[in-house]
């Protein structure tokens, strides 16, 4: 065995996976959207279209076996599979539903969870072995964002049962979307706010160190359910008993304790990584500032802070995928976002409806966490090449 | 962070409070309304407390093993090709929100303990892997060096070389799963799993701010000293590393 094998191993996981998707059950056709359905192969649920769309799926799984395969290739090849898995679900469910059965639910069932599962896999691995720049990265992700909201607009995957679920109740979901956002990105805004400057402080006054991280790692460690659950009777008592407190909008109800909770558990990584951020400027710099006769304040802005950046982007990051995350937690106390439909649907045992909230809030978390990553990257070599002439 | 004395103080308020829940009820009083119990009393506390480590212990077993086991593999020099997918896989699946492995797991499993389990066991598989890969791929090189020129076995380096020098890096990620899986198994009584979080819900559900708070502090001091436990081995492990 000491001839260079001829087949990829990574290659044969992707397409086995990917061959025991197109063996499974690509759908599960349903009477109504409770009752258990009935499985069903890409070819039982689209005919003869099926397989000719299930031969250029193998055929695409295949092509990922070659050891000598560029990741060029394998980036198109994963990337297009993925895209035609999606079209098939589409088209087999509208194949399925049947005019005179209006309540009759498609939905994707473990063969095409497999299909997906592989052709990401050989995309990623493809990723990780081009390692392109930045730009190119960027350009991906944007591309694959405009594609999804394509295929989502244009119709094909409106027979799907999670966009039936979305069809009957559209105008809820934007709106529990856009709170979903409001409560991530604007408890990520007042950690920002109250924790750089935290940051900075505990980064000058060496004393505060030990006991602010201490009290904030301790707030990280309360579990989030209790930590949502304490705010609700913590603010209803201070609306009820601070005078003017309830007309400021504190209220134990709604979004407000959620985004309190939310606040709570960003601040930790935000002022940490703000203080260990200025820690690591290299002495000879910060010196070398204050030889140029630099105050402190200016010493801070104009060559500190800046200096931080990449380690505050990372802190940014960490906190916007937890809180997006954290948020469907808020729809368990009547704060609204993805969450409601999470919980809703666990209560009524309507696995579309969970999906309706669980999908989006992943595709969210996924888009910011790469996103992030980028500015990032990007960060952290800008002030390198700045501090280069000096 | 927090000193012995308060850890040790706060063993011993949450062992009481666990035996005797009843004798703290008139701290837990003012919390309520209406003559509402102070006590949650449906499931005895402590029965609820062993059944949530029960689960998080399990799941946390099941992911060290796989993930310890899956890092070693990646790299070793047959499993060197899958590394930069492996670590391209755990960036990525970490943005993915445990309750919404939570979410996704019900329809696959049904409601029980049984979806709690496997998203637990998921999710922790992930802080695990990426220490483990962290830990085993900074080794000091002239130590692994060291190890082969005294003609060690690659089992032998593996196993008296490479993983001691890890371990500290390894049970950190142990912890982290560890404390994330305590949060996200309260969360699970959602879906009708047997954990602290059935207090927390009893409480929401009945506006009941007593439930809320001592479902909370109990789930949160197991919190703390789990997490006070783990730091305490990784310094143990680091000193016999000679760090």
């Amino acid at each position: 065995m000491s001839a260079a094998p001829r087949i990829s191993r990574q290659g044969l996981l992707f397409a086995l996976i990917g061959l025991a998707g197109l063996a499974l059950p690509l759908v599960q056709l349903r009477p109504n959207r409770i009752v258990p359905g009935e499985p069903l192969s890409l070819p039982a649920s689209l005919g003869w279209p099926g397989w000719a769309l299930a031969v250029p799926l193998a055929a695409a799984l295949l092509a990922l076996l070659p050891a000598r395969l560029p990741p060029w290739a394998g980036l198109a090849l994963g990337l297009t599979g993925a895209l035609l898995s999606v079209l098939a679900l589409g088209w087999a469910a509208t194949a399925l539903i049947a005019p005179d059965a209006p309540l009759a639910r498609v939905s994707p069932a473990a063969g095409f969870w497999l299909l997906l599962l592989a052709f990401a896999l050989a995309a990623a691995d493809a990723l990780a072995r081009l390692a392109p720049p930045v730009a190119w990265r960027w350009g991906l992700l944007l591309g694959t964002v405009l594609a999804g909201a394509a295929i989502l607009s244009s119709g094909v995957l409106g027979d799907i049962s999670v966009m039936r679920e979305y069809q009957s109740r559209h105008d809820v979901f934007w709106r529990e979307a856009g709170r979903h956002l409001l409560l991530a990105f604007g408890s990520l805004g007042l950690a920002l706010a109250t924790g750089l400057p935290l940051g900075v402080l505990v980064h000058q006054v060496p004393r505060l160190r030990g006991a602010v991280l201490g009290a904030l790692n301790a707030v990280q460690t309360v579990p989030s359910l209790a930590m949502f659950g304490i705010m609700i009777p913590l603010f209803g008592w201070i609306a009820a008993t601070v005078p003017g407190a309830a007309a400021a909008g504190v209220a134990g109800i709604g979004a407000f304790p959620a985004l309190v909770a939310l606040f709570l558990y960003s601040l930790l990584p935000v002022v940490s990584n703000m203080a260990v951020g200025l820690a690591s400027v290299p002495p000879p710099v910060a010196e070398a500032a204050a030889g140029l006769g630099m105050t402190r304040a200016q010493r801070l802005w104009r060559v500190e802070l800046p200096l931080a950046l990449p380690v505050v982007l990372a802190a940014v990051r960490i906190v916007l995928v937890q809180n997006i995350g954290l948020t469907v937690i808020a729809g368990l106390i009547g704060g609204g976002g993805f969450g409601a439909f999470v919980f809703q649907g666990l209560n009524q045992t309507a696995m579309d409806l969970v999906l309706l909230g669980a999908l989006p809030t992943i595709a969210l978390a996924l888009v910011a966490g790469v996103a992030l990553g980028l500015l990032t990257a990007q960060a952290g070599g800008a002030p390198l090449e700045r501090t280069a002439p000096a | 962070m927090i000193g012995r004395a308060a850890l040790a103080a706060a063993a011993l308020l949450l062992a009481a409070f666990l035996i005797s829940p009843d004798s703290f009820a008139p701290l837990l009083e003012p919390l309520t309304r209406r003559g509402a119990p102070a006590v949650y009393t449906q499931t005895s506390l402590w029965s609820l407390t062993v059944s949530h480590l029960a689960l998080v212990a399990g799941a946390i077993a099941a992911s060290a093993v796989i993930a310890v086991g899956l890092g070693v593999l990646v790299t070793r020099d047959s499993g060197r090709d899958f590394l930069p997918l492996a670590r391209m896989v755990t960036a990525v699946g970490q943005t993915f929100p445990p309750v919404a492995v939570l979410a996704l797991a019900v329809p696959v499993l049904g409601f029980g303990d049984w979806p709690t389990l496997l998203a637990l066991f998921l999710y922790g598989l992930l802080p695990i892997f990426e220490n483990t890969l962290a830990g085993l791929t900074t080794l000091p090189p002239q130590v692994v060096e060291a190890a082969r020129g005294m003609g060690m076995t690659p089992a032998q380096r593996l196993w008296r070389v490479e993983l001691p020098l890890a371990l500290p890096v390894i049970l950190s990620g142990v912890r982290l799963s560890a404390v994330i899986a305590l949060s996200t198994a309260a969360i699970g009584s959602t879906v009708a799993a047997h954990t602290l979080g059935e207090v927390i819900i009893a409480g929401l559900l009945s506006s009941n701010a007593a439930f809320v708070v001592q479902g909370g502090a109990v789930i949160a001091t197991l919190a703390l000293l789990i997490d006070a436990g783990f730091r305490a081995a990784e310094s143990a492990a680091r000193s016999r590393a000679g760090f």
